[in-house]
C-alpha cells in the first residue's frame, strides 16, 4: 500500500515550549489511522500543525511524497487535505447550502462543484432537509455532519478529523464512524482521526498511534492496541 | 442552478430599472433644490453601499471611507479641469473622468487593505483613521496642485441643450448621480449575492474555517477594501460634480465617522440599510438647520453653533438608540416588521 502521509521529526508548538517532539508518523493511503492519547498529548496540534495552521519548528509533512512546507492552510485544500477542527469549524451566520458550497469554492468547474454538493446531501440526509438553516440553528450532530459534508465537498484524499465525537451523542458518534469506513472503503479516503473515545475509534481504525506528552509512544494496528492489555492500561486507561 | 442565478440577475436588472423609471418620474416632479437633495442622496448612496460591504460583510471597520471620496473627488476634478483645458469637452467627458475617480480610489483601496488584511479590531480602525486624517491634509502640503483649504473649483457641463433651453441643471444633475448610484446597486448586488459576498461572510465570521475551506483570507479583504473603495470613489466624485467644487473640508473625518454610522443606523450588510442610510445623511442636516433656524430670532450665535453639531449630536443620540433597540437598524426592523405582518395575515 502507498504512503499518502508521511511526517518526520515534527517539533511544534506554541511559543517557547514545543508540544509536540519529533514525531513520525506514517499513514498508508486508503487507511483510518486513530491518534489517541489523554488530554494534552498533542493531538489536537498534531492535526493543526500538519494544516498549516501550527507552524513547526522542526521537521517536515509530505502529503504524496511532496513537502507541505510554507504552503499556506488555503492551498492545502487544493492539494487534498481537509482539516475538520476541534469545535466543529462551521461558519455559524451562513446557511448550510452556503456552508458547504464554501468547501466547494476553490473548484473552478461549478457542474463538478454541483454533484460533490448532491453528493454530501446524499450521504447526510438531515443536512439536505435544512438546506436553508443558518448554521447556529443547528443540533451538534448536525453540525458534526455540516462540517465533515463541507470536507467532504472539497473531495479530499487525506481527511483529518479532530473530535468528532465531542458532545455528541454514542448513536451518532457511531453513525459517523460507520460513514468513515463506507468512505475508506467506497473511494478510498484516508482517515487520520483524533479522539478521546477510544473504543470508537479502535473500532474502525486500521492503525492506531498514541501519543503521551507529545512523543509517539507506540504506532501499530488498531487491533494489536486494542488487544495490548499494557499500552491501553498505560496510556488509553481502560 | 444556472437558471437560478440568472434569475436572481434578471431579478435585480429588473428593480434597477424599475427604481430608476420611478426615480425619473420623480425628479420631473420636484423642485429644483428637492432634485439637488435627490441628487446628494443618490452620490452618498454610492459610498455607504460600499461601506456596508465592506464593513457589514467582511467584517472590517473602516474610518477612513469619508477620505476615499475625497480621492475620489479630487481626481473627477483634475481630469474634469485639464480636459477642458484641452479643450477636450462633450458628454462623453464626465462619465470618463468618474470613471478614473473610481479607478484612482481602488488603487488607493487596495493600499490600504493590504495594510487593513493584516490587522484586526482597533488596529484596523486606527489605520483608517489615519486615512482619514492624513488625506485632507494632503490637500494643504501639495497646494499647488489641490489648492490648500480653498479646493478646486470642477468645470462641469450644462445640460445638453436638447433638453430645451430652460431644462434645470438639478434635475440634470440627479439624472447622472442616480446613474451612478444605480449602477452601483445593481452591481454590488450581484456581487454580493454570489461567491464573493458568501467568501467575504466566511472571513467575518470564522477565519479559520474560512482558511480551512481554501479561502485566501487576506486576498478577500483585499479585495472588499478595493471594491468599497470604488463605491466611495465614485460618491465622492459625484459629490464634486454637484457642488462643482471639492475642498478638503468637505471630506474631514466627521464625513467618515457620519457615513460609518449611517450604515450601522440603516442596518449594516444591508444594500437596502445603505438607501436609508444615504437618506439620513442628507435629511439630518437638512433638519438641523430647520431647528436651529427657528433659534435665529433667540440668538443668532448660538443658532449658528447649533448648526454645526446639531447633526452629530443627533446622529450619535440615534446611534445609540438604534444600538439599544434595534441592532439591525432601520432594515432589521422593516424586516422584523414585515415578517410579524406575513406571519399575521394568513391566519386571518
Amino acid at each position: 500500500m502507498s504512503e499518502l502521509l508521511r511526517v518526520e521529526g515534527l517539533t511544534a508548538g506554541y511559543g517557547a515550549a514545543p508540544v509536540l517532539h519529533e514525531v513520525d508518523l506514517s499513514v498508508p493511503a486508503g487507511t483510518i489511522a486513530a491518534v489517541l492519547g489523554a488530554n494534552g498529548a498533542g493531538k489536537t496540534t498534531l492535526l493543526r500543525t500538519l494544516s498549516g495552521l501550527v507552524r513547526p519548528s522542526a521537521g517536515r509533512v509530505l502529503l504524496d511524497g511532496r513537502p507541505l512546507t510554507g504552503v499556506p492552510v488555503e492551498k492545502l485544500v487544493h492539494l487534498g487535505m481537509a482539516h475538520v477542527p476541534e469545535g466543529r469549524g462551521v461558519v455559524a451566520e451562513l446557511t448550510v447550502e452556503e456552508n458547504l458550497r464554501l468547501g466547494g469554492l476553490w473548484r473552478r468547474d461549478r457542474a463538478d462543484a454541483n454533484k460533490a454538493l448532491a453528493e454530501v446531501y446524499e450521504l447526510f440526509e438531515p443536512l439536505a432537509k435544512r438546506r436553508r438553516s443558518a448554521g447556529h440553528q443547528l443540533s451538534g450532530g448536525e453540525r458534526q455532519m455540516l462540517a465533515l459534508g463541507r470536507a467532504l465537498v472539497a473531495r479530499p484524499r487525506l481527511l483529518l478529523l479532530d473530535e468528532p465525537s465531542l458532545g455528541l451523542a454514542p448513536k451518532v458518534t457511531a453513525q459517523i464512524m460507520a460513514l468513515l469506513k463506507q468512505l475508506r472503503d467506497r473511494t478510498g479516503l484516508t482517515v487520520l482521526l483524533v479522539e478521546q473515545n477510544v473504543r470508537s475509534a479502535l473500532s474502525v481504525a486500521d492503525t492506531g498511534v498514541v501519543l503521551a506528552l507529545g512523543r509517539v509512544v507506540a504506532a501499530t494496528g488498531a487491533d494489536r492496541l486494542r488487544d495490548d492489555e499494557e499500552l491501553r492500561h498505560a496510556y488509553l486507561g481502560f | 442552478m444556472n437558471l437560478l442565478r440568472s434569475a436572481t440577475l434578471l431579478r435585480h436588472l429588473a428593480l434597477t430599472l424599475l427604481a430608476g423609471f420611478a426615480l425619473y418620474l420623480l425628479s420631473l416632479e420636484l423642485d429644483p433644490f428637492r432634485n439637488f437633495q435627490l441628487a446628494t442622496v443618490a452620490a452618498y448612496l454610492c459610498a455607504t453601499a460600499g461601506l456596508t460591504v465592506l464593513t457589514g460583510l467582511s467584517g472590517q471597520l473602516s474610518l477612513g471611507h469619508g477620505a476615499l471620496m475625497a480621492v475620489g473627488a479630487y481626481t473627477v476634478a483634475l481630469c474634469q479641469n485639464t480636459l477642458a483645458e484641452h479643450d477636450v469637452t462633450g458628454n462623453g467627458v464626465l462619465p470618463l473622468s468618474l470613471l478614473a475617480g473610481v479607478l484612482v480610489t481602488m488603487a488607493a483601496g487596495f493600499v490600504i487593505g493590504l495594510a487593513a488584511a493584516r490587522l484586526r479590531g482597533p488596529y484596523l480602525a486606527g489605520v483608517t483613521l489615519a486615512v482619514a486624517v492624513a488625506v485632507p491634509a494632503a490637500t494643504v502640503t501639495f497646494d499647488e496642485l489641490f489648492n490648500s483649504e480653498q479646493g478646486l473649483g470642477v468645470y462641469v457641463e450644462p445640460p445638453p441643450l436638447s433638453l430645451g433651453p430652460y431644462f434645470p441643471n438639478e434635475r440634470w444633475q440627479a439624472w447622472i448621480a442616480l446613474l451612478g448610484a444605480l449602477l452601483t446597486m445593481l452591481l454590488l448586488a450581484n456581487l454580493v449575492r454570489g461567491r464573493f459576498g458568501r467568501t467575504l461572510r466566511a472571513v467575518r465570521d470564522d477565519e479559520v474555517a474560512a482558511r480551512l475551506s481554501g479561502i485566501d483570507v487576506a486576498r478577500a479583504q483585499v479585495q472588499a477594501f478595493v471594491v468599497s473603495a470604488a463605491g466611495a470613489g465614485l460618491g465622492g466624485g459625484l459629490l464634486a460634480v454637484l457642488a462643482q467644487s471639492v475642498s478638503p473640508g468637505a471630506f474631514s473625518l466627521t464625513l467618515s465617522l457620519f457615513l460609518l454610522m449611517a450604515v450601522v443606523i440603516g442596518g449594516l450588510g444591508s444594500l437596502s440599510g445603505a438607501v436609508w442610510g444615504a437618506l439620513l445623511l442628507v435629511a439630518l442636516p437638512d433638519l438641523a438647520h430647520q431647528v436651529s433656524s427657528g433659534l435665529v430670532a433667540s440668538s443668532p450665535a448660538a443658532a449658528q453653533r447649533l448648526e454645526g453639531n446639531l447633526p452629530l449630536l443627533v446622529f450619535g443620540l440615534t446611534l445609540i438608540v438604534v444600538m439599544i433597540a434595534m441592532p439591525g437598524g432601520v432594515q432589521g426592523l422593516l424586516h422584523r416588521v414585515t415578517g410579524w405582518a406575513r406571519r399575521r395575515l394568513p391566519s386571518r
